[in-house]
């Protein structure tokens, strides 16, 4: 089995998953009906694209894991999402911050993963650019709305950016997993993205009239399952029919 | 105008709606048809809004990533269905935020159904399978309604709810076939959601204050135990098909009627729901009241945007 392929899957698919089920928390409780179907659609289109990559995961794997096993019989040390994706829906303003700040790089992460040697996961890209395009466009727009919408919206989208600022510079981190992967022209290179992510980033920041952070502090250790302590929550939520039921078809 | 006037119009309208024609958001009607739909149809968009929260309370804890889907797209279409019945009930003079207010103020119902509790997986297998099974019962004859956007609505609406219902049905057969805890999970959910699902029909029709001018006006076109027999006789057999047991002692095959008899129904229970006394009565209310309110500022920003953008817009104009 290549384990380095099979670590970089995961590094993809782990942040779908777990950004995935926290819009799933929203649903039924969104600002408007339009916003809510909005937010459950995206969160839809982050589980189709999880099974994708397990499926494969599972694949590559060649033994008895499965696409369930894999998304929910794993420690919580043992997830390699990003911090970004794990963050609580606070308020909309957050889950709009958490979802931009997730899309630009989604966006152009996909981009090149399209031009991927390994054909599942070009294919992959592919079909997801399509959603994560959506997505962009979503949060984006919610982004200016918010930010240049009344006093106290902006406020708020403001102190949703402000701290969720700091589990940017991770996305852009490097695992060994991805430097064997770029080294296969599988992978990306995500160190390359940075540049463009933030002038974008601030571009539409400051579209939606607001001050792009200047704290240079930023966390990490998600990639290596060192989380904050909001994971362990929502796997328990993520987990519980597996753990409570082991080895039985749903 | 005069009263005479009225009166031949009302006959014209009459006679349209006994010729089977449309009556369309334009068209002349009376005062008391306009209100009666306008109950009815915003009863139904509330039931479809209040119905994403049991089946939503599942969404984080689905036990595979296949269901999970399944759900979510199943929440989302029930989402859909609120958004374009509210639209279809528009078009008669009143608007959303008004309609969220009758039902945030206990002033509009929503299918009482949604007060019970989901409390197992095996909840979302019987509320696919009973809720919605009965829900198209009462729905499919309003694809034939007088009033078209309702008509067009529910065409839309029921193909919906048929795949709802085989997916929930599908749920049940997994279980049922599954191992003890499983098979034992499915019977408990059908004990819980089956006589609910009976009372969804409607009181018995010496109850019922609304059917004579309903059928009429073809917002229904079979009494409520009628219908109630129809989803007994179909569903019965789809329990025993998996191994499952209809949680009824009285229930029987009547050879005569070609029906099965039934036990009676605890219409205490029904009116102590209706009446707000549910188990989840409250808290429904409560989440939805506190996504409204939770969401004021986000609307507010929304329409100030806006606002921004079209003065910003007729500046660059001039």
């Amino acid at each position: 089995m290549n384990q380095n392929l099979y670590n970089y899957i995961l590094g993809i698919a782990d942040n779908s998953l777990i950004l995935g089920q926290r819009l799933g928390e929203l649903t039924g409780h969104g600002p408007s009906l339009e916003t809510d179907i909005a937010c459950t659609n995206i969160s839809l289109d982050f589980f189709g694209q999880v099974r994708s990559y397990y499926q494969y995961a599972a694949k590559i794997a060649g033994d008895k894991r499965t696409e369930d096993n894999i998304a929910m019989l794993r420690k919580e040390r043992e997830y390699v999402n990003v911090l970004l994706v794990e963050q609580p829906n606070t308020n909309f303003a957050y889950t709009i911050a958490r979802q931009f700040l997730f899309d630009v790089y989604h966006f152009l992460f996909l981009t090149e993963l399209e031009k991927s040697k390994d054909l599942t996961l070009s294919a992959i890209a592919t079909k997801s650019l399509k959603e994560v395009s959506y997505h962009q466009r979503f949060s984006t727009d919610w982004l200016k709305r918010l930010g240049d919408g009344t006093a106290e919206s902006k406020e708020k989208m403001q102190e949703a950016i402000n701290d969720l600022w700091t589990y940017t510079d991770e996305l852009f981190h490097q695992t060994e997993a991805d430097k064997a992967m770029v080294k296969d022209g599988i992978g990306v290179d995500v160190t390359a993205l940075k540049e463009v992510y933030y002038k974008k980033v601030n571009e539409i920041l400051e579209e939606a009239t607001l001050e792009i952070p200047e704290s240079k502090w930023f966390q990490k250790g998600g990639k290596q399952g060192i989380h904050t302590e909001h994971l362990g929550y929502l796997l328990s939520d993520l987990q519980y029919m597996q753990r409570t039921y082991p080895n039985m078809e749903w | 105008m005069s009263e005479e006037q009225i009166k031949s119009l009302e006959e014209q309208f009459e006679a349209r709606i006994a010729r089977d024609e449309k009556i369309e958001p334009k068209d002349w009607m009376p005062e008391k048809y306009r209100k009666t739909h306008i109950r009815q149809m915003s009863q139904h968009a509330h039931s479809e809004i209040v119905g994403m929260l049991p089946e939503g309370n599942w969404i984080t804890r689905a036990p595979s990533l296949r269901r999970k889907v399944a759900l979510l797209a199943k929440v989302q279409d029930e989402a859909g269905h609120g958004l374009y019945l509210y639209s279809a009930t528009e078009t008669l003079g009143i608007s959303r935020e008004e309609m969220y207010e009758q039902l945030h103020t206990g002033k509009a119902k929503y299918s009482s159904i949604f007060n019970y509790p989901t409390i197992t997986w095996a909840d979302m297998g019987a509320i696919g399978w009973l809720v919605d099974g009965a829900a198209i019962i009462n729905q499919v004859p309003l694809c034939n309604t007088s009033y078209g956007p309702y008509a067009r609505a529910m065409i839309r609406v029921c193909k919906e709810e048929s795949f709802h219902q085989r997916q929930g049905y599908e749920i049940m057969i997994k279980l049922a076939n599954g191992t003890p805890e499983q098979k034992e999970m499915a019977q408990d959910a059908l004990n819980r959601w089956w006589w609910p699902s009976l009372m969804m029909l409607g009181p018995t029709d010496a109850e019922s204050i609304h059917t004579e001018q309903s059928m009429k006006w073809k917002l229904k076109r079979k009494s409520n135990d009628d219908l109630r027999q129809q989803f007994i006789d179909q569903t019965v057999p789809q329990a025993e098909l998996i191994g499952l047991t209809i949680p009824d002692t009285d229930l029987k095959w009547n050879e005569e009627r070609g029906s099965y008899d039934f036990g009676e129904i605890d219409w205490d229970e029904f009116w102590q729901v209706v009446k707000g006394h549910g188990p989840m009565n409250k808290e429904r209310m409560k989440a939805r009241v506190n996504a409204w309110e939770n969401g004021e500022w986000v609307r507010d920003a929304a329409m100030a945007h806006a606002s921004k953008k079209q003065q910003r817009k007729e500046k660059q104009a001039v």
